[in-house]
């Protein structure tokens, strides 16, 4: 697991720079340290080993998470290259974010509950400062101390949680407690079932899934748009894959605990998230509201716990990331990192740049999961996971609240081609940008090419 | 390996012209599309007759879920990968006369939506189906938001949204079928055999999210509310290839989709299906009666001819299938022609209301005598091609339900009276205001109207080759249905 080490490297390295003076450099240094980064964790694929001590356990999915993490963070440290390095703190945000992705890829690793706790505050820490790193703005600090408080919360929940199932099982190591739960299926302690949701009650915190989203929409309208960004893609992926793991191997035998709850959550957040979203009129808030309704179709996979369903989630967190991405990315070359970005900013610009308004169409076309771009596949293959065991009214319910969805992501679509602007002027994009929301254009119908890839991946 | 070509010249095709200059654009569109045509003549004059599918491919696409990318024609698909390929170029050649805004944008998605008509018809995957059925959505969306006129946006939008929802339906229905599939595949042979493990109860469910996903898309009374603003409010190209060549999709997809994979939920909802189309044909007529405005009468007419096909796939019939596979094609070009004419209207006196026109005949002979034809293609005029259509279709409905046969047999009566109106007022009678200096069509519009008048009169006096390229095909798919 040297990713690990590079990744801890690379955010002691952006401390250091402050002080050794070479800021200037920082930035290729951080995109080849993550490209290295992402080559290392490939190099450990079919290993399957346990390392350090047995904390974490290395196995595919682990592997193409990290990939994929480390992947999204070189494509947003591009886009973001420039709020960066613009004022004074251009080290601490790099460091800061290079530990967020440290805390990152623990988180999809881990098998030990310890791991998973320090991975959930590692990252979590470092997200509170980013949320709140524009000093001047109150909605940001608003955002920073909500986050803060909210995340500190569903800490302790986790805690408690955690501790209840070490007093009953006397271990903290995931495969351990899975022996103990096949020992022990018909007659599980009631003290271990009330850990197991109390983690579920705190991961579903930080993944924001109903009814625990509420801190979502203001976090994600008050933080920079870039830091957003990042909540969006990379911490929301790795909040549903920690869960994705924890329940799926860790309590997959004492599923009858836990999977009510998770179904009941499942269907409240894509139908709740993507109601709400209808509603809104800022950009931001609505593109929180679908971040929140994407947990629920994730969640699905969780409830499907089939060999297809693996597959699924990571080409649904891919899919969704990179369009997220490219939707937050496109806002941010538009209106900067301010607050509150209405729909009406998008009038027009169709007629402004037609370049920016194909690359948010693309992306609100796979978020809304339109046929051929590689949103659609993504919730095809879970819709079709969740099927194979034969959950209709799941799949009835996700595809109702895509059908909702479809409605608030045309909003924008409309806004960009047939509403008039009122400002005439041409939105400049410059080469680096236009290559990246290309290179993400290109990516979103490509996946749609060779989902099979993708599909083949087993735990 | 000719069908691939096809979709992928085209696809090239329309990243070339968007690429390229706006000036440009509608040339070049023009070539690629007829040289999608010339492939598809190539395949017309290489094809066995018979009633197996043929040029086949296949490719294994997700092959976990074993999805594969299978293109194959028989004679249904032909002949409307034909209809496609033949109506696009004219399509595009009529509207060379025209200044479009961002106009190699236009091209590029109309050689888009040709690509994925052509991909539409010739599916042999059921997933593969919905993806092309969906991707042919996507550009007709845009031509009609970005080149329509008032009020597109919540026209477009509730458009969309109908068709959106329908074909959602639809995936679900091709997904408890792909699960009931002895080896869990999309293959069509596989679906067909779904329903041996289906029990009634599914097919029946089956049976309805199949029917409304092409119910909406043809439309059959009552999903057929998005059809008339649309069509009138969609740029006349737009309304074109929503007429001529996106409706066939919905009568296509039952002919293919619907009758032989569920023989129970034929058996019990056909009738009723049937009674829906034939209601849609009595009221569509009647509404067409009274439209004033000559693209809103072409709408409305277009939903009275969709209906008898409707009614004629769902009679399971010989007659009322080959009926329907004609009828798609003559009413393919006869749509085109009618909104053709109604652009020609349009260009000269600036609306196509049928009040503001009138003896047109004195000033424009040959535009006269060319929309006459058209006219009567349109109602079925023995030696146009609307007959050989519609008389199988009526024969099929006849053999199915007499009761039914006698009010879809209204469309007859009722479609020359709406048709001869719209005629009498446009170019016979007075000259009125604005009409007086009508030209007479010249160059584009002369070689449009001489291609459309030709192929409807070929059609209708010498009908065989079509009925003997569908024939075999049809019976094929009405021996799986009753197995």
């Amino acid at each position: 697991m040297n990713t690990l080490i590079v990744l801890v490297s690379l955010g002691v390295i952006a401390l250091l720079s402050e002080l050794l003076n070479f800021k200037k450099v920082l930035f290729p240094i951080t995109c080849a340290g993550l490209v290295v980064a992402t080559g290392l964790s490939m190099y450990d694929w079919n290993s399957n080993a346990y390392v350090y001590n047995r904390m974490l356990y290395i196995d595919n999915f682990a592997i193409v998470m990290t990939s994929l993490i480390c992947g999204l963070s070189v494509l947003w440290f591009c886009f973001s290259k420039k709020y960066l390095e613009r004022d004074t703190y251009t080290t601490d945000k790099f460091a800061l974010i290079l530990f967020a992705l440290t805390g990152a890829a623990v988180m999809v690793s881990y098998n030990n509950f310890c791991m998973l706790f320090l991975g959930v505050e590692i990252l979590s820490l470092s997200m509170y400062i980013l949320a709140g790193s524009d000093k001047k703005s109150l909605a940001g600090n608003e955002a920073a101390l909500k986050y803060f408080i909210i995340g500190s919360f569903a800490t302790g929940f986790l805690l408690l949680g955690i501790a209840l199932i070490y007093g009953v099982t006397g271990t903290f190591h995931l495969d351990t407690m899975m022996m103990y739960i096949q020992a022990h299926q018909t007659d599980l302690p009631q003290l271990f079932k009330v850990g197991i949701l109390l983690i579920l009650v705190a991961m579903a915190f930080k993944a924001s899934v109903v009814p625990f989203h509420y801190w979502a929409p203001d976090v994600y309208t008050g933080s920079p748009t870039l830091v957003t960004a990042f909540m969006a893609t990379v911490v929301k992926t790795v909040a549903i894959v920690a869960l994705f793991r924890l329940f799926v191997i860790g309590f997959g035998d004492a599923y009858d605990v836990w999977l009510t709850p998770v179904i009941i959550m499942s269907m409240l957040t894509m139908l709740v998230g993507n109601l709400i979203a209808t509603y809104q009129n800022q950009v931001k808030r609505m593109l929180a509201y679908s971040s929140i309704a994407h947990a629920g179709y994730l969640l699905i996979a969780i409830v499907a716990m089939n060999q297809y369903s693996t597959g699924a989630v990571f080409y649904y967190t891919m899919t969704y990331s990179i369009a997220s991405l490219l939707a937050f990315g496109i806002v941010y070359l538009l209106k900067d990192n301010i607050e509150s970005v209405g729909v009406e900013e998008f009038n027009g610009l169709s007629k402004r740049s037609p370049f920016l308004a194909f690359g948010m169409t693309v992306a609100m076309l796979s978020l809304a999961g339109i046929p051929p771009i590689a949103g659609f596949f993504a919730k095809y293959f879970l819709f079709s996971a969740a099927l194979k065991e034969e959950y209709y009214a799941l799949v009835i319910v996700a595809i109702i609240a895509s059908l909702i969805g479809i409605y608030y992501y045309f909003k924008v679509i409309i806004a960009i081609y047939f509403k008039e602007s009122k400002e005439a002027q041409v939105a400049e994009v410059n080469t680096t940008n236009k290559a990246l929301i290309g290179l993400c254009i290109i990516l979103l119908i490509g996946l749609s090419v060779i989902p099979e890839v993708f599909l083949r991946l087993r735990f | 390996m000719l069908i691939i070509l096809l979709t992928v010249l085209l696809l090239v095709g329309s990243i070339v012209v968007a690429a390229g200059k706006a000036g440009h654009a509608k040339r070049v569109a023009l070539v690629f599309a007829s040289a999608g045509l010339v492939i598809s003549l190539i395949m017309l004059f290489q094809f066995r007759s018979g009633a197996e599918a043929q040029f086949v491919t296949s490719i294994p696409w997700v092959p976990s879920l074993n999805i594969h990318f299978h293109l194959a024609a028989d004679g249904i698909s032909l002949l409307l990968v034909l209809l496609t390929t033949t109506l696009t170029p004219l399509i595009i050649y009529s509207s060379f006369n025209k200044q479009i805004a961002r106009a190699n944008v236009f091209y590029s998605l109309i050689l888009f939506m040709q690509m994925a008509l052509v991909g539409v018809f010739t599916a042999m995957d059921g997933f593969l189906f919905y993806v092309f059925w969906e991707l042919a959505l996507i550009p007709i969306y845009f031509i009609c938001l970005l080149w329509g006129g008032d009020g597109r946006a919540r026209i477009t939008f509730k458009f969309f949204l109908y068709t959106m929802v329908g074909s959602l339906f639809m995936l679900a229905a091709l997904i408890i079928l792909y699960l009931h599939t002895p080896n869990q595949s999309f293959a069509i042979d596989q679906l067909y055999q779904a329903h041996n493990t289906l029990s009634p109860t599914l097919q029946h469910g089956v049976f309805w999210g199949l029917f409304l996903a092409f119910a909406v898309k043809m439309p059959i009374f009552p999903f057929h509310t998005w059809q008339p603003d649309t069509y009138t409010n969609a740029p006349t190209q737009g309304s074109m290839l929503l007429s001529a060549i996106m409706l066939k999709m919905g009568v296509y997809g039952m002919i293919r989709w619907l009758l032989p994979t569920v023989p129970f939920g034929m058996d019990a909802y056909a009738g009723f299906a049937a009674i829906l189309a034939v209601i849609g044909i009595v009221y569509a007529s009647c509404i067409a009666l009274a439209q004033v405005d000559f693209k809103r009468l072409i709408a409305y007419s277009s939903l009275a001819h969709v209906g008898l096909m409707a009614a004629g796939v769902l009679s399971q019939t010989e007659h009322g299938v080959i009926g329907a596979v004609m009828q798609m094609l003559s009413h393919g070009i006869v749509v085109f022609a009618l909104f053709f004419a109604a652009d020609v209207f349009i260009n000269r006196t600036g609306s196509s209301a049928l009040n503001a026109l009138g003896g047109i005949r004195t000033s424009a002979p040959l535009f006269a005598t060319s929309f006459l034809i058209v006219i009567l293609g349109s109602i079925a005029l023995p030696l146009t091609s609307g007959f050989p259509g519609e008389f199988l279709l009526l024969s099929g409905i006849f053999q199915f339900n007499i009761i039914l046969a006698v009010f879809a047999g209204l469309t007859v009566i009722l479609g020359a009276v709406y048709m001869l109106r719209a005629y009498q007022k446009a170019c016979l009678g007075e000259r009125r205001v604005g009409a007086g200096e009508f030209r007479d069509i010249t160059g584009v519009e002369k070689t449009v109207f001489v291609i459309v008048a030709v192929c409807i009169l070929a059609l209708g006096i010498f009908p065989k080759p079509i009925l003997d390229l569908a024939g075999p095909s049809v019976r094929r798919l009405l021996e799986i249905s009753s197995q």
